[in-house]
């Protein structure tokens, strides 16, 4: 009884502290002047990919494994999905070439945390540190051009233009995937296994169930929805590929997935919260009158300095699956 | 024989994942149309086919070793402490402020201006610390978003205020005075190689010689014996914090007081970025050990110095030498990796 009153307290002051800083946010761009229609337009698209990410990895700590190598794969799967885009010459086929590499990757990392045993943090900054490099590597290898390609415009995959604002269709998706994953996980007996290797895998053991299949399937539909998103970053977004195109993301993605609690319709609501901290950066940035007196040095820093604020305040008493970044192990 | 192997077995999984590292770039070399043995030969006689390259793996491992202090100190006291690349960015901000601002002896001016840029980098590191204990935030996510900060943060500085007039692209060069003499002619090998080895040292001694030190490992080995013991979370893990940011300040330093031809610090942050990032695969190649880190910093260090070679003669760019990296580190993420080639070894009758 104690425990739910205060679950729900935590849940209260949270969504305060969400609509919170959506207000102070919102005041400061009525201030300033910002355009409140491209503002949440920036909003939306800077959403996606960290919502994407986030939903991924919460599927993935729900049942057991930690990858904190999401900033790399967003980085891998931006270069392979702009390839894929100019190989298939559309920027749709792009977005499916990164969920392909993503799910690969997501598929390794789970045989390495699984059957290799492996201390998944040192494995997830593994990818990392191989991202880090092997993206500027792929860049001049695949384009002759060191850090930076930019691709024909057709690739890039246009808005859907509603009466009041622009918004991509993967945004739309996201929000599917975000309902979806969330009756997955909580109203199917799937979801059921994924918690239950999660939280008690010997129990899974016990059922007669691979615990070490269940977390690689988890692992390659994370792996598949940041894949997803790292090819969001420039076919959808940017329109250009930079080599440190994903700044950051994977970790407000873990970020998100902390202050989420790992389920992935509050995933969705941090990821609205730091989407809009940097679409109100982006707002800043470009508002003639504003960005001429704001250094955009300090503009940039806003989207991080935003996540560590959330993320210290909201953390509170958070219940994590108790086999959490343990490789299973029968006794 | 036998009281070798705790010894050896270490030594033996490091270089089973070098190699790995190197086999697998290798194999996307292939994949990509370079030619591997062309690009590892570049590489392996730039950074140590001659004396010159030697000394110049040494100036590249200088960083390397410090960074992974940073790292290996966490991870001694049950920390995951990836922010040395941001502190790595102030120290080296202190040492352009420090070495180009104040006017001072020449000597005195290298370790004011050496000991001002650590405290920089110990300064960034204080609030993911304050975070981690106060509110419980990870330092996987706090880290990552002060080094975001500290990229921006620096650049503008240097770009609004410590800017070279005429040329806008790097920092005001350092004083002579604040420089440490170069020890070898036609390499960046200079006297801060020793600073940061006699660096290394000194976090050896403390972590296996004071009662702080054994706190902390005390604190990274077993928190419940450690809080049982009545050792302080807050004193240990600020301490750690604190060391590691000092390291990764002089780190930044080495690069702008220690290293010809720049004495400055460019406004892309170029010649500092990224040594943060590889003190994490050094850290975990020389087994989080201080001494073993002097070792691989001097192997990761070879590669960047000779990675500029096999760029130049195989095409290969450079920054492949950090996916080997980050491979060797997936590598030594499995813990029985050894054991598992053994088995298939024995399996093939080796």
């Amino acid at each position: 009884m104690e425990k739910t009153k205060k679950f729900k307290i935590g849940k209260i002051i949270e969504n305060a502290l969400a609509i919170g800083i959506a207000l102070f946010f919102l005041y400061f761009s009525t201030i300033l002047g910002l355009n409140i229609v491209s503002l949440l337009e920036a909003t939306l698209l800077a959403m996606t990919p960290l919502a994407l990410t986030a939903i991924g990895e919460c599927i993935n700590e729900q049942a057991g494994v930690v990858n904190i190598g999401l900033e790399g794969i967003l980085l891998i799967t931006a270069v392979v999905g702009v390839y894929g885009a100019e190989v298939f010459g559309s920027g749709s086929a792009g977005l499916l070439v990164g969920v392909l590499a993503g799910a690969f990757i997501g598929f390794l990392f789970g045989v390495i945390s699984t059957y290799g045993k492996a201390d998944q943090v040192i494995a997830g900054t593994g990818i990392n540190l191989f991202a880090y490099g092997f993206v500027p590597f792929l860049l001049v290898a695949l384009w002759a051009f060191p850090g930076i390609h930019v691709f024909p415009k057709e690739l890039k995959l246009q808005p859907l233009r509603t009466p009041v604002i622009s918004i991509s269709y993967v945004t739309i998706i996201t929000v599917i995937i975000a309902i979806v994953s969330h009756f997955l996980l909580h109203k199917t007996t799937f979801g059921l296994r994924i918690k239950a290797a999660g939280e008690k895998p010997e129990a899974v053991d016990v059922a007669g169930l691979n615990v070490d299949h269940i977390r690689i399937i988890a692992s390659t539909f994370g792996g598949a929805l940041t894949g997803l998103a790292g090819a969001f970053l420039p076919l959808a977004w940017f329109g250009t590929l930079v080599k440190e195109i994903s700044a950051g993301r994977g970790f407000i993605a873990l970020a998100c997935v902390v202050v989420a609690g790992l389920e992935p319709l509050l995933a969705i609501a941090a990821a609205f919260i730091f989407g809009f901290a940097e679409g109100f950066a982006y707002s800043v940035g470009v508002t003639p009158g504003i960005k001429e007196k704001i250094p955009f040095y300090f503009v940039h820093m806003i989207p991080y300095i935003t996540t560590i604020i959330v993320v210290a305040v909201a953390i509170g008493e958070k219940r994590f699956p108790k086999a959490l970044g343990k490789p299973y192990r029968r006794e | 024989m036998e009281s070798l192997k705790p010894l050896l077995e270490p030594v033996a999984e490091s270089g089973l994942a070098m190699l790995i590292g190197l086999l697998i770039g290798a194999f996307f070399m292939i994949l990509f149309g370079y030619n591997p043995v062309v690009a590892y030969t570049a590489m392996f006689t730039g950074a140590f086919g001659n004396l010159t390259g030697i000394f110049e793996t040494l100036a590249f491992a200088t960083p390397l070793m410090l960074t992974a202090i940073t790292f290996a100190i966490g991870v001694k006291g049950g920390l995951f402490n990836v922010g040395a690349e941001g502190q790595v960015y102030l120290g080296a901000l202190g040492a352009v402020m420090a070495g180009a601002l104040i006017t001072l002896p020449p000597g005195l001016h290298a370790i004011l201006a050496t000991l001002f840029a650590m405290v920089m980098g110990a300064l960034w590191a204080l609030t993911p610390a304050i975070l981690k204990i106060w509110r419980g935030v990870h330092e996987v996510v706090s880290t990552i978003m002060f080094n975001w900060m500290a990229f921006y943060f620096t650049i503008y500085l240097i770009v609004y205020y410590l800017a070279e007039p005429g040329r806008a692209e790097r920092s005001l060069p350092v004083l002579p005075s604040s420089r440490y003499p170069v020890l070898w002619h036609g390499s960046s090998f200079t006297a801060v190689f020793f600073v940061a080895v006699i660096f290394c040292i000194a976090v050896y001694f403390f972590l296996w010689n004071t009662k702080l030190g054994y706190e902390i490992r005390l604190m990274g080995s077993n928190p419940d014996a450690a809080k049982y013991a009545g050792v302080s979370p807050w004193r240990t893990t600020v301490v750690n914090f604190l060391i590691g940011g000092l390291a990764s300040g002089m780190a930044g330093a080495s690069q702008i007081l220690g290293r010809p031809p720049a004495w400055s610090l460019y406004a892309t942050l170029g010649n500092v970025a990224g040594y943060g990032f590889d003190g994490i695969g050094v850290a975990l190649i020389g087994r989080n050990h201080p001494l073993g880190i002097i070792l691989a910093a001097i192997f990761f260090g070879g590669l960047e110095n000779g990675g500029r070679y096999m760029e130049y003669q195989a095409g290969v760019d450079s920054e492949m030498v950090r996916a080997i990296n980050g491979i060797i580190v997936l590598a030594l993420s499995i813990p029985e990796i050894l054991k598992l080639i053994r088995k298939f070894m024995k399996k093939r009758g080796v």
